[in-house]
Parts: structure tokens; C-alpha cells; sequence
């Protein structure tokens, strides 16, 4: 299942980030993971407030600080120094943790390697990399989020699909995500498996299930994705 | 009473012999001791395991006790891509590395401070964490079982301290600190100021001065990666 035949264009990393920020609720305590993920604050609707978490202890983050208002004792988890909103809060990593294992966050969007059609996770190391790799925060946060949303490309550099049957990547957690966002669609991880739920604008779901390594599901005519 | 304010830092960490187990705390530069590290490689003590969430930034944080060679086992959950001189040690094979969830890192951490021996949990269940724990089914999950992180000596970074070792922190500069100060048999604190006992508003103490044994004032390096 190779990409290279097909030269439509995909969504972008910012594109798949505002695609993915429309399934915020207002008011929700949200964790972003690294990567796309981490582009999602830029794209909120207007009128919509989002509590950002991170797991080095603050809740309520705003946008990057500006070049000469960086504080290095105020940063995500990218230690990227950051602003904060009315209402943020400070606590140490066992409670930022708590709030992410204990199922308080109303939603996490991490990244992904490799997404099975399980709801299995792969995104903290790949087979044969150099060095060890690091968990991070991901495991815990995979584990307990109440809804977990995944953003990542459809396909690999290579056109593998990451979307596959079983993880051959390194697990994050099993059974674990709830919605997929790639460049290409937004697809439900089910009991009955992968539904498909929107199409990038101008694929078809017979096109995106040839570049996806696991059975989709297709109850009904798609809609091409919105943006707002 | 035994004073707890040093004079300096080598003063500080003067007796952690070769071999101890030290929990570090910071999130990257983020509260992060620099000057007590320092401190403990102008020392030179070897074969330390270290307890922290990362493992240095080129020379900094834990960077330079890489660089010395004097950490042999690391505890850690994101080693770091700037973590350059643990990944040549690491691939030499003159450290060796348990990876472990952040927020297992946490817990373990605080279940030594809360004297118990351990707790089950769903994270890592399947993953390579899981390697050769026990593993049961609790209130309907796979968990498995994880055991308490102890330490010799804990190095914490707090803002203010006040002469009997009540300890505020700044900002998210706060991280690991506070967790790790309570589960080590030894704490030293590098603070950037030390105020006399009692100017510490009670309400505004987040780690008593019951877990806090050292205070030494350093104004040095903050974010030395």
C-alpha cells in the first residue's frame, strides 16, 4: 500500500491542528501532546475557552510568550515558555499526573506512530532507533484521558500506513483512543472497529481505506471534513 | 537544634559518598539545582544512581555528571533529545537507563516518601513497562504492580526557603520538587533566598519543613543547558 501514486494534496500539520481543535469543548481541561498536537492552541473557534494542562504542573496555559517576555520557570511540556490565562494554577508533577491518570482531564490529543484498530497506541519510540527513546508523559495520559484524540499523518515518510490491524511500533497504552485526525480523515476507534467519520476535502472513502492498514468502516455517504 | 543553613554548596553535599542514590529534581532547566550538581562534579562522587525526568541538557543539569562519567543507573522518563553525553555514555554502555512513566515516576517517588510498598496502576499495561511485574485484574483493568522509588539524598531547587527549611517554590518551577523532598532519607535545597523562621506565611508553605534537612542559598547558575 503505497502513497507515491496518488499526488492529491493532504491537509497540513496546521490544518489537521484546526481540524482537531473543533473537537474541543468551551470550558474543557485539555492536555496537548508534542508535535501536531501542540499546534492546536492557535486554531480555537472564536468565543471558545480552553484550560490547557501540562503535566509540569500548570493548568491554564496561554499562547507561547513573546521574544523578550520568556519565563524558563514558566514552561509546557516542551519547556517552550508559555503565557497564562485568568484562572491558571500551579501544582507539583505528582498532582499534574494525578489530574491526567485520575481521569480528570476532559481530553487529550497526543500524537501518534502507530494507531491499531483496537484504539492501540505506538508514540514514543521507533523499532531501531538510536538511544533508548523517553515515555514522557505519554503513558500516563494515554491511560487515563476520558476522551483521547490522536492527530498524526495517515501514512509514514515511507507510504506505510499508520493506521494498522496490530501496533509493531512500541505500545503507549492498549485500547486507549477514541478518535483519529489524520491529514487525510477523522475516523472513531468503535467496539465494531474503525468508523469512518469525515474525508479530507476532495478523497473519497474508498481512497482513504487503500492508504489505511485496517478495515474501515463506512455507514453512509462521508462528508468532507469542515473547519469551522 | 541542628542548623540547617550551609555556607556553600560543597559544604551541602560534602558526604554523599560513591554509590548513593540521589533524586534530582526539575522538569528540563525548570527547577532544576544547577548549583548543587555542580557542586557534586567538582566532588567527583562516582557510581550514583540517579532518581530525575530527564538526563541533561549538553552540559547542563545532569549533562555534566554524565560528561564526568560519575553516574552509573538512571531513573528517568524522558531522557531528552539534548541529553548528549548521557546517549554517549548510554551507548557505550557505561550507564545503564529504566525508563519509567512520568507519572509513575511521581508515584513511585511519593509512595516511598508515604511509607508504602507499592500500588497497582493500568499504565503501562502491555508496553514494555510491564516487563516482568505482577500483573492482576482490579476493579475490572489489567494492572500491574509497581514498587516504591527510595533515595539516599534528594537535591531540590525552591525559591524561598526560611531558616527552619519551609520551602516555597516560583512559577512551574515547582515540578518534581516538592515530591521528591519528602521521599529522600537527605534533602538538600539550593534556594535562591533564605528568610528567617516564621516569614513564611503558614498557607503559603507547600513543602513543610519536616522533609527538608539542608538550605544553602545559591544565586548561581539557573538554566546552565
Amino acid at each position: 500500500m503505497r502513497a507515491e501514486g496518488i499526488a492529491k494534496p493532504r491537509l497540513t500539520r496546521e490544518q489537521i491542528a484546526q481540524r482537531a481543535a473543533l473537537e474541543l469543548p468551551d470550558g474543557a481541561y485539555v492536555n496537548l501532546g508534542w508535535g501536531i498536537p501542540n499546534l492546536i492552541a492557535g486554531h480555537l473557534p472564536k468565543g471558545i475557552t480552553v484550560y490547557f494542562h501540562s503535566e509540569n504542573g500548570i493548568l491554564g496555559m496561554g499562547p507561547r510568550a513573546k521574544p523578550g517576555e520568556e519565563d524558563f520557570d514558566q514552561v509546557d511540556a516542551m519547556k517552550v515558555p508559555v503565557t497564562l490565562i485568568p484562572g491558571a494554577s500551579f501544582f507539583h508533577q505528582a498532582d499534574a499526573h494525578l489530574m491526567t491518570r485520575g481521569g480528570h482531564l476532559d481530553v487529550a490529543v497526543l500524537g501518534g506512530f502507530q494507531v491499531s484498530e483496537k484504539g492501540d497506541l505506538a508514540n514514543w519510540n521507533i523499532p531501531g532507533a538510536k538511544g533508548p527513546g523517553g515515555i514522557g508523559g505519554a503513558m500516563d495520559i494515554a491511560a487515563g484521558a476520558k476522551i483521547l484524540i490522536v492527530c498524526m499523518e495517515h501514512s509514514t515518510k515511507d507510504g506505510a500506513p499508520k493506521i494498522v490491524k496490530r501496533c509493531t511500533y512500541p505500545l503507549t497504552a492498549l485500547e486507549c483512543v477514541d478518535t483519529i485526525v489524520t491529514d487525510l480523515a477523522v475516523i472513531d476507534v468503535k467496539p465494531e472497529g474503525l468508523l469512518l467519520r469525515e474525508v479530507a476535502p476532495c478523497w473519497s472513502a474508498e481512497e482513504v481505506q487503500a492508504l489505511t492498514g485496517a478495515p474501515l468502516i463506512v455507514r453512509r455517504q462521508i462528508p468532507e471534513m469542515s473547519f469551522a | 537544634m541542628k542548623k540547617k543553613v550551609y555556607a556553600s554548596l560543597d559544604e551541602a553535599v560534602a558526604d554523599i559518598p560513591d554509590g548513593a542514590q540521589i533524586m534530582v529534581g526539575g522538569f528540563g532547566g525548570a527547577g532544576f539545582p544547577n548549583n548543587l550538581i555542580q557542586a557534586l562534579a567538582r566532588k567527583g562522587a562516582k557510581n550514583i544512581t540517579a532518581v530525575s525526568n530527564n538526563c541533561g541538557t549538553r552540559d547542563g543539569e545532569l549533562g555534566i555528571m554524565f560528561k564526568n562519567n560519575q553516574i552509573k543507573h538512571v531513573i528517568a522518563a524522558f531522557p531528552g533529545p539534548h541529553a548528549n553525553h548521557f546517549l554517549e555514555r548510554f551507548a557505550a554502555k557505561e550507564v545503564t537507563l529504566e525508563l519509567v512513566p512520568q507519572g509513575i515516576l511521581c508515584e513511585r517517588i511519593r509512595a516511598a516518601a508515604a511509607g508504602l510498598q507499592g500500588f497497582y496502576t493500568t499504565v503501562g499495561v502491555g508496553t514494555e513497562v510491564a516487563a516482568g511485574k505482577e500483573e492482576r485484574v482490579l476493579e475490572g483493568h489489567r494492572c500491574i504492580l509497581e514498587r516504591p522509588i527510595h533515595a539516599d539524598y534528594a537535591l531540590i531547587k525552591a525559591q524561598t526557603a526560611d531558616e527552619l527549611g519551609n520551602l516555597t517554590y516560583r512559577l512551574a518551577a515547582r515540578n518534581f520538587n516538592p515530591v521528591m523532598a519528602m521521599a529522600a532519607k537527605t534533602t538538600i535545597a539550593e534556594v535562591e533566598e533564605i528568610v528567617p523562621t516564621g516569614a513564611i506565611h503558614p498557607e503559603h508553605v507547600v513543602t513543610p519543613a519536616i522533609f527538608v534537612h539542608r538550605i544553602v542559598q545559591a544565586k548561581g547558575l539557573r538554566y546552565a543547558g
